[in-house]
């Protein structure tokens, strides 16, 4: 890459350490009922290493390099779009006892942290 | 210009994908608000994706010869991969949701194991902490993903038995060095410029295949009871193996959303692993349930059966009722059925709660998904900490296919394997009603002390057909009195 997106020895440290913490705390936030929804959640986030094979694949200069690559992005395509589907899938499920209203209008309030 | 123009967007696109990742996670934290959450973060994966492909506006030369040939690998390996995973993920029983999340999470392993061998073939490390790196996440990449089809393949049970050999861990410890060993030989052979003996390229291979073995035989050992906290290690795993990708290919959306994950995962592995009452070295090191076999049949009294319409009906007249659902709840079927006898009850102006345990289900917060799939609200959803004073002053404790969370060894008996687990404490209620397939053990063999005490009676039976007589004769009182 030319344009500078290069990341050094002790910024990588601090990106990895500020995420780090950031995925703890987020997470320890996260009620027991959601622990399913959430681990896979978390797994379809890590599905973005799609974009990683993309890169790759799409800077393939050998056979080898493409054979490789092609199996990079199907993988994380399939680790994003299966750990979305299911992820969905789960959380439509959730509905509160209260009169049913659309999901995005329901009573927020009430289980906020 | 346009390489920078380019640039500049998949900078954005990713930044904006590492924000809507982060924010979608924390609307994670409430059933309200999750549903929208995961639909962010999908917009934010939508977004990354699209603007990747303008990394054809910035490629070397020796590369545009290839450029056609690759647009249309990735197309097609972007169309396979998402659509075969999305119909499977819709298709997919709720109840098979543990072994789905290994397989996705094997993938993505996958995805950052081969990443990190375009790296390491074309040789395209920049220095010795960037040929580190790439090897590290190899390493945790290949074992999260041979690991994973392993977890994947017990739960869905093509392998039915832990495989355990003589000095396994001895082999396992061995196989790790050996793996650090030959990555620690193409460090050195890189920076030295010394002989490698093998070509680097050769050594590569041996890595991996070391890397992949080793997940193998870490994995075969591990009990299906402990198969969850194996998921989740590797999901911290496969996240920790993306970040360190992200780092060697100079992108900060991976390396924000690796981490994260990683961390979150190292998180709900050691709840998970403390819900059981083990640390997370002693699920991965000790083969749980070999001790158990020796203690069946010590059990003094008699299991007291009781028809399932008598039950049904005490619980009609009680003021209060909680239900303890377990496993053999979904291996049924029957959570349908159970809520429409709850919704009997609640007609009834019964107060019913649903009492869950972290480990209930094959994975943590599985029992909560499949309550919800049937249309239980989940406000009448409790977990352990939440609801455990509260059964000392309840009428009626209905305990379905669950087990070992019920046991109250776990409080009392020092011998038993599961003491000292944080249990339901179901034994305190006035009644306690226990449906079950027969008589028999729990998933980790272990005789439960509930099932004898004086305040318990057992509904033997498939859990679907006793609800359903349950329901019937709570129907026919309500026809009675009318």
């Amino acid at each position: 890459m030319s344009f500078d997106f290069t990341i050094t020895g002790f910024v990588a440290l601090y990106i990895f350490m500020l995420a780090g913490f950031a995925g703890w705390v987020i997470i320890g936030n996260v009620p027991a009922i959601l622990h399913t929804p959430l681990m896979s959640g978390s797994n379809f986030i890590h599905g973005i290493v799609v974009v990683g094979g993309l890169y790759t694949l799409i800077n393939a200069s050998t056979t080898q390099e493409q054979v490789i690559g092609f199996f990079a992005v199907l993988l994380g395509a399939g680790n994003a779009a299966g750990g979305y589907a299911v992820t969905d899938r789960m959380l439509a499920m959730f509905k509160s006892s209260e009169p049913a209203s659309k999901p995005h209008r329901s009573h927020a309030s009430k289980k906020k942290h | 210009m346009l390489t920078l123009l380019a640039q500049l967007t998949i900078g954005a696109a990713n930044l904006v994908a590492a924000f809507l990742f982060l924010f979608g996670l924390k609307r994670m934290s409430s059933p309200a608000t999750a549903a929208s959450g995961i639909r962010l973060a999908g917009i934010g994966m939508v977004a990354a994706v699209l603007a990747s492909f303008l990394y054809v506006l910035n490629i070397d030369d020796s590369v545009k010869p290839y450029l056609l040939m690759n647009i249309t690998l990735a197309l097609l390996a972007l169309a396979i991969g998402g659509v075969g995973a999305w119909l499977a993920g819709r298709k997919v029983a709720m109840t098979a949701m543990p072994q789905m999340v290994a397989i996705y999470n094997g993938m993505g392993g996958g995805a950052a194991g081969a990443i990190a061998a375009v790296e390491l073939f074309g040789n395209n490390a920049h220095d010795a902490s960037q040929l580190i790196v790439t090897l590290l996440g190899a390493l945790i990449g290949a074992i999260s993903m041979s690991g994973s089809v392993i977890a994947w393949a017990k739960l869905q049970g093509i392998i039915n038995k832990p495989l355990r050999i003589k000095s396994q861990q001895i082999i396992n410890g061995v196989v790790f060095l050996a793996a650090i060993a030959v990555a620690g030989w193409i460090v050195f052979v890189t920076l030295s410029g010394a002989d490698p003996l093998l070509s680097i390229a050769s050594w590569t291979y041996i890595f991996f295949a070391i890397a992949l073995i080793f997940g193998i035989l870490m994995t075969l050992p591990i009990g299906g009871a402990d198969m969850p906290v194996v998921i989740s290690i590797y999901n911290a795993f496969t996240g920790l193996a993306v970040g360190l990708e992200g780092f060697v290919l100079g992108n900060p959306a991976l390396m924000i959303a690796g981490m994260v994950v990683g961390a979150a995962g190292l998180l709900l592995t050691l709840l998970m692993a403390k819900a059981m009452n083990r640390s997370v070295a002693n699920v991965l090191f000790t083969n749980f349930g070999d001790i158990v076999k020796a203690k069946h049949g010590a059990m003094k009294g008699t299991e007291r059966e009781t028809a399932a319409s008598d039950a049904g009906i005490e619980m009609r007249y009680a003021s209060s009722v909680i239900i303890v659902p377990g496993y053999g709840l979904a291996a049924a079927q029957a959570q349908q059925k159970l809520y429409e006898f709850v919704k009997l009850l609640q007609a009834a102006k019964v107060s019913v709660k649903f009492a869950i345990h972290p480990v209930a289900g094959r994975m943590p917060g599985q029992m909560d998904v499949l309550l919800a799939e049937a249309g239980v609200p989940y406000d009448l959803i409790f977990q352990l900490d939440d609801i455990n004073e509260e059964f000392a002053t309840t009428d009626v404790v209905l305990v379905i296919g669950a087990n070992d969370v019920v046991n109250p060894a776990a409080r009392t008996d020092k011998s038993s394997p599961i003491f000292g687990m944080p249990i339901l404490n179901a034994d305190k209620a006035k009644q306690v009603y226990v449906i079950k397939r027969g008589q028999g053990k729990g998933y980790s063999g272990i005789v439960n002390a509930l099932f004898y005490s004086p305040n318990c009676n057992m509904v033997f039976g498939d859990a679907q057909d006793v609800l359903i007589k349950m329901i019937e004769s709570v129907r026919s009182l309500g026809k009675a009195s009318s």
